[in-house]
C-alpha cells in the first residue's frame, strides 16, 4: 500500500514538513529527511526549486534561489534520493513547479519518484484538466498520488471533482496566499476549514500555508488530519547546526 | 479561424491556464465573462467611443516617403506612437478597464517593463478612479525614469521587483504573487498576449483595433486592403498580434515579427525567444522560452525595457511552429541605429521596441513596389536617455 494511504489510517493530527532541497547546502537533502522523521515528522515534502516560484513568498524564493545558484536539479536531487528508502521510512512527496518536470520528461519523472520512493507529487501550476487528460495514467502507474491545492474560493463543485480525482490526500490553504502568510484564525476561516470538514470528503485533508507554531499547528488539527510547514521551518535551518535547528524547532510541536 | 484560440485555450500545443489554484476562480470568472462583456453592443460602444476621443484613434497610417525610397517598396508606418501615453499598450488598457468595471472589481494591478503599459494602466485607473498599484523591476525602474515619474503623478504605486533579472519577468511574478494575496476584489490587466487563458486572447482582441484600421486605411490608399508584409516587434508579442490579428488568414500577406537579439542571439545577452527557447511553461501558459535543460528560466537581456522578456504569447509560439509567421531579430545596436535613422529620414523619434521591427527593414530584399506595414509600436521619449548616451549626442 502508499505509505501516504498508511499513514493516515494509522495516525491522526499529522505533521508534514516542507523544505526545499538542496537548501542551505547542495548536500543536505537527505541528512534533513533522517533528522525530520528521528524528531517525529510524519510525512516529508522536498521542493524541488524552479526560477519562477509564483505561489511563494520571499523565504521559500530565496531558499529556491540559493539551491538552484547551488547547481540544484532534478537530475542531482533523484541521485541524491537514491538511497532515500534506506534511511527514511515516512511518506515522502516532491513539491514544485510543473516546467522542470516537462523538460525532465513527464513518464520519466514518475519512473524515477517510483524508484527512489517517492509517494506523491504536488505541483500547483498543473492545472486539473491538464492533470486528468495527460498525467493521471502515468501517476497511477508508478502508485504515486497526486496532491490538489484547494481555497476558501474554491467552489463546491470543483472540490468533490479534485477529491475523484485525488487518492492521497487534500491540500487544504488557510487562505488565498503566497507561502510564508501568517494564518490568521478568525471566524470565516474557522467557518471555511468547517465547511470542508463537513462535506465529507473521501481524501483526507492536511491544512498549509502560515502554520509556524504549536497553537496553529493544534488549531488546524482540530478541522483537519494533519497541517503542514514550510516557510517557518525552512527560516530555522538557514544556519547554525543542521540536527539541532531540526531537532529545536521539531521539539516545538512535539514536545 | 485557424490561428484562434479553441475551446479549450489552446492555440495547437501553445496556451492553456497553467496556474496555482489560489489564481482559478479570477481566471475562471474572466473566461466565462470575457467574450460576453465585450461583444456586448454597450461595452462595444463605450470602448470605441473612449479610443476615438481619449485615445485619438484611428491612429494615421503613413506612407513613410523617405523610407520607400531608401528600400524601392511602399513603406507605410501604422502610427501607435500617436495615440494618448504614447504606445499601442492603452487600447488593451482601455478594454480590460471597462472589463473589471463589469466584473466589480475595485483594485487594478500590472506589471510593466518598458514602463509602457504601467503608464497606460496607470492612465485609465485615473480615468475611473480605481486604485492602481504597478509591479517593475529595478533595473527597468531606472532605464525608464521618466514613465516611473508620470505612474506616480497618475497616482499609482509603483512597486519595485528585486527578484531574478529585476526585469519585466520578474515584475510580472510579483504581480501574479499580489493577485493570488488579494484574490477577490482584483483585476490583474496583464499587458502583453500572455498569461494564462484567456488573456492572450483578451488582450489580442483588444489590441486588433491596429490591424482593422490598417486594413481600411490600406484599401484606401492603395486600392486593396492587402499588403505584402507586415512588420512589428515582439517581447510578449501584444503590438505584433495586434497588427497580424485581422491578416492571419490572409495567407498572402508575410508576417514577420521581429525579436530582440541583445548582444547577439550567441552572445549569452539576448532575448531571442524563437531562435533561444523550447516549448515550456511560463506565467500560466505553454508557449516558448528562454530555458536551461533543466527547465529553469533564463535571464534575457535587450537595450529596450519592453522586449527584454523569455518567452512570448502561445499564440506567437503557434504562428512559430505552423510556419504561418517569420520570427527574425535584431541587436542592440541594430535596432538603435535603426531609431536614428528614423528620426532623421521621417522625423519620428521612435521607441527602441518598435525600431527593432524598423531595423528589420535593412535586412529585407524587395522587389520594388511591395506594399510593406511596419507598426510604430510607441514613441521614443522614454528612450531619449538611452539615445543620448549611445550616440553622444
Ligand atoms: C512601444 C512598445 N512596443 C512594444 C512593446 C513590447 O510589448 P508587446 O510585444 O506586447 O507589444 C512595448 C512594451 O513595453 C512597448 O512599450
Amino acid at each position: 500500500m502508499n505509505r501516504i494511504k498508511q499513514l493516515f489510517q494509522e495516525k491522526k493530527n499529522i505533521l508534514s514538513i516542507y523544505y526545499t532541497a538542496g537548501y542551505p547546502n547542495t548536500g543536505d537533502t537527505i541528512q534533513i529527511a533522517e533528522a525530520l522523521e528521528k524528531s517525529g515528522a510524519d510525512m516529508l515534502e522536498i521542493g524541488f526549486p524552479y526560477s519562477d516560484p509564483v505561489a511563494d513568498g520571499p523565504v521559500i524564493q530565496a531558499s529556491s534561489k540559493q539551491s538552484l545558484d547551488q547547481g540544484m536539479t532534478l537530475n542531482l536531487l533523484f541521485e541524491q534520493l537514491k538511497d532515500l528508502r534506506k534511511k527514511v521510512t515516512i511518506p515522502v512527496l516532491l513539491m514544485g513547479y510543473v516546467n522542470p518536470v516537462l523538460q525532465f520528461g513527464v513518464e520519466k519523472f514518475c519512473e524515477a519518484c517510483a524508484e527512489v520512493g517517492v509517494d506523491g507529487c504536488i505541483v500547483p501550476d498543473l492545472p486539473m484538466v491538464e492533470y486528468e487528460e495527460f498525467y493521471k495514467d502515468c501517476f497511477e502507474k508508478h502508485n504515486l498520488s497526486n496532491v490538489f491545492l484547494i481555497t476558501p474560493q474554491t467552489a463546491e463543485e470543483r472540490i468533490h471533482k479534485i477529491d475523484g480525482l485525488t487518492n492521497g490526500f487534500i491540500y487544504l490553504l488557510s487562505s488565498s496566499a503566497t507561502t510564508g502568510k501568517n494564518l490568521e484564525v478568525g471566524n470565516t476561516t474557522e467557518a471555511y476549514f468547517s465547511r470542508i470538514k463537513n462535506l465529507n470528503l473521501k481524501n483526507p485533508t492536511m491544512i498549509g500555508f502560515g502554520i509556524s507554531d504549536k497553537q496553529t499547528f493544534d488549531k488546524a488539527c482540530s478541522y483537519a488530519n494533519g497541517a503542514i510547514i514550510g516557510t517557518a521551518f525552512v527560516k530555522a535551518i538557514a544556519d547554525g547546526n543542521l540536527e539541532e535547528s531540526v531537532s529545536n524547532f521539531m521539539k516545538k510541536f512535539k514536545g | 479561424m485557424k490561428y484562434k484560440v479553441n475551446e479549450k485555450g489552446y492555440y495547437g500545443d501553445f496556451g492553456g491556464a497553467y496556474i496555482p489554484e489560489m489564481l482559478y476562480p479570477n481566471v475562471e470568472e474572466l473566461r466565462q465573462n470575457y467574450l460576453k462583456i465585450i461583444d456586448d453592443a454597450d461595452f462595444q460602444k463605450e470602448f470605441h467611443q473612449l479610443l476615438k476621443d481619449y485615445v485619438g484613434r484611428p491612429s494615421p497610417l503613413y506612407l513613410a516617403k523617405r523610407y520607400s525610397e531608401r528600400y524601392g517598396a511602399n513603406i507605410f508606418l501604422k502610427r501607435e506612437d500617436l495615440n494618448h501615453t504614447g504606445a499601442h499598450k492603452i487600447n488593451n488598457t482601455i478594454g480590460q478597464i471597462l472589463l473589471a468595471e463589469k466584473l466589480g472589481k475595485k483594485r487594478i494591478i500590472a506589471e510593466t517593463g518598458a514602463g509602457q503599459h504601467g503608464v497606460a494602466t496607470a492612465t485609465v485607473c485615473a480615468l475611473r478612479n480605481l486604485e492602481c498599484v504597478i509591479y517593475m523591476g529595478e533595473v527597468d525602474i531606472e532605464r525608464q525614469a521618466p514613465n516611473v515619474a508620470r505612474m506616480k503623478m497618475l497616482g499609482a504605486k509603483v512597486v519595485p521587483a528585486s527578484s531574478g533579472s529585476k526585469t519585466l519577468k520578474d515584475a510580472t511574478n510579483e504581480a501574479m504573487r499580489d493577485w493570488i494575496n488579494n484574490p477577490v476584489d482584483t483585476h490583474y490587466i496583464i499587458g502583453s498576449v500572455v498569461g494564462p487563458h484567456p488573456y492572450p486572447d483578451m488582450v489580442a482582441i483588444f489590441q486588433s483595433i491596429i490591424s482593422e484600421e490598417t486594413k481600411k486605411q490600406l484599401l484606401e490608399q492603395t486600392g486593396s486592403d492587402q499588403p505584402d508584409y507586415v512588420l512589428a516587434c515582439v517581447g510578449g508579442g501584444s503590438n505584433a498580434m495586434g497588427m497580424f490579428y485581422h491578416f492571419m488568414d490572409d495567407e498572402n500577406v508575410k508576417l514577420i515579427a521581429v525579436e530582440a537579439a541583445g548582444k547577439g542571439v550567441s552572445s549569452g545577452f539576448s532575448a531571442a525567444t524563437t531562435y533561444l527557447g523550447k516549448e515550456g511553461v511560463l506565467h500560466g501558459s505553454r508557449s516558448i522560452l528562454m530555458q536551461t535543460p533543466d527547465g529553469q528560466v533564463v535571464e534575457p537581456h535587450s537595450v529596450s525595457a519592453g522586449l527584454d522578456y523569455p518567452g512570448i504569447g502561445p499564440q506567437h509560439a503557434h504562428l512559430f511552429k505552423t510556419g504561418r509567421g517569420q520570427y527574425v531579430s535584431i541587436t542592440d545596436e541594430e535596432s538603435l541605429d535603426a531609431g536614428l535613422l528614423c528620426t532623421q529620414l521621417e522625423g519620428i523619434i521612435p521607441a527602441i521596441e518598435s525600431a527593432h521591427a524598423l531595423a528589420y527593414l535593412e535586412k529585407m530584399e524587395f522587389k520594388g513596389g511591395e506594399n510593406v506595414v511596419v507598426c510604430l509600436s510607441g514613441r521614443g521619449d522614454k528612450d531619449l536617455d538611452t539615445y543620448i548616451k549611445y550616440f553622444n549626442l
